[in-house]
């Protein structure tokens, strides 16, 4: 169809349908998106509008009732539970608002998991490990328990498990939705820098602030993109940046 | 202006070149760079309202620089300003007379209206976060104005997004 390498990420006609008690939420309502290796694209809007469900989707956490995800330009239509689950660990990074580390491992392990679940030699897993915590700057930690860290700290340790096989793909889930001002600061400052080493990143927040760290943001209203609009960081009409901040008189 | 550099007069005289840098140093990156012209104008009301007093300095190599002091009125002003609560940013907003007379006058539709809007917001949001990291870490005054003005704007579109959900139920 086009030249060059398939989008890293494609998928046409989403829908998704939550039934639980009372009437069916129309979760995802025909969604069609495509994300370019190296993109930062960031899923904004109210909460309940369904883009966590969508980026369920894009991570296979759930099946769509209707439409079709590529991933680097593969169908996943006969991906099995344990197919995508070998995605997510090779393919595909996640971070959620609620870190989700195993409570019981270590830092160290939490980290170095999933490089052995993928079939990484243990020395090289260490090896991995250590670089990602000292990037992360929880050199220190490695033996703390996820029950002793802040939570800053913890979606920390998250984003290194998320990285550790050096996913081309890192779908992040509000991951700034339980921390303070200060730790979506560190979340921010941590993915615009990966991002910038070339890491592919689909985030999903309703925070702006968070959203515009990213180079596109992506409108999400009750199932529906509603916009879809490149940044470009041109500051606003009046003068130079500096003229974002006015004093009077 | 008026009132900031009295402000910065309480502290002591100055010329009206340090009160630039004055400003500058305090509120970095995120304001926009005084003009030293606009600053000697100011300082030329203030004096002859009376709130400043100048005094000309002999300089040897240069032109003669002025030091401005506060006098006791410009004392009174400045504790005035400190007594009265400042107006809300947003009384007004020009935006919404647009979004609400869109469906009148049939020239534009509030959905792609409020797309714009964003947009805009957005791309300020964006602006300011790059401002944001490249502000001296220890400037806490500069970093204290860029997140005040980043919440009004999460604030803005909060309530694009609130706009949003109930206009496009009418739909």
């Amino acid at each position: 169809m086009s030249e060059g390498p398939p989008p890293l990420l494609r998928a046409e006609g989403l829908v998704k349908t939550h039934h639980g008690e009372g009437a069916p939420a129309h979760a995802v309502r025909g969604v069609d998106l495509c994300v370019s290796r190296g993109e930062f694209v960031a899923v904004t809007g109210p909460s309940g509008a369904g883009k966590s469900t969508l980026l369920h989707l894009l991570g296979g956490l759930q099946r769509p009732d209707a439409g079709r995800i590529w991933l680097d330009g593969e169908r996943t239509d006969s991906y099995t539970e344990a197919r995508w689950a070998v995605e997510r660990r090779k393919r595909i990074g996640i971070v959620f608002q609620f870190f989700n580390l195993v409570s019981n491992l270590s830092v160290a392990d939490n980290v170095e998991l999933p490089a052995l679940l993928a079939g990484v030699p243990p020395k090289q897993a260490r090896a991995g490990r250590e670089e990602l915590l000292a990037e992360l700057g929880l050199t220190g930690k490695e033996r703390s328990m996820p029950g002793e860290l802040s939570g800053g700290e913890q979606q920390r340790v998250a984003l290194a498990r998320a990285l550790v096989n050096h996913p081309p793909l890192l779908l992040a889930d509000e991951p700034a939705g339980s921390l303070d001002s200060k730790g979506t600061r560190e979340v921010m400052r941590l993915l615009t820098r990966f991002h910038q080493r070339g890491q592919t990143i689909v985030l999903v927040t309703h925070d702006a602030r968070l959203a515009s760290a990213a180079d596109r943001v992506i409108s999400f209203f009750d199932g529906r993109i509603v916009d879809d609009a490149e940044l470009d960081g041109t500051p606003s009409r009046r003068g130079g940046t500096s003229g974002v901040l006015e004093l009077k008189d | 202006m008026r009132l900031p550099l009295l402000a910065l007069l309480a502290r002591g005289p100055a010329h009206g070149y340090e009160l630039k840098q004055d400003l500058e140093l305090l509120l970095g990156s995120a304001y926009p760079q005084p003009n030293v012209g606009q600053i000697y104008v100011t300082l030329g009301r203030l004096e002859k309202s009376g709130l400043i007093e100048g005094e000309e300095v002999e300089q040897s190599s240069r032109p003669n620089k002025k030091i401005y002091h506060l006098t006791d009125a410009g004392r009174e002003a400045l504790h005035a300003w400190y007594e009265e609560t400042e107006d809300e940013p947003r009384v007004r907003d020009e935006f919404f007379m647009k979004l609400a007379l869109a469906p009148q006058t049939g020239l534009a539709d509030q959905i792609a209206l409020i797309n714009k809007q964003r947009r805009q917001y957005l791309n300020t949001m964006r602006s300011l976060s790059k401002l944001a990291a490249a502000e001296d870490r220890d400037n806490r005054i500069a970093h204290l104005l860029i997140e005040g003005a980043m919440l009004h704007l999460q604030a803005d579109l909060d309530w694009l997004e609130r706009c949003q959900e109930e206009l496009e139920e009418l739909e």
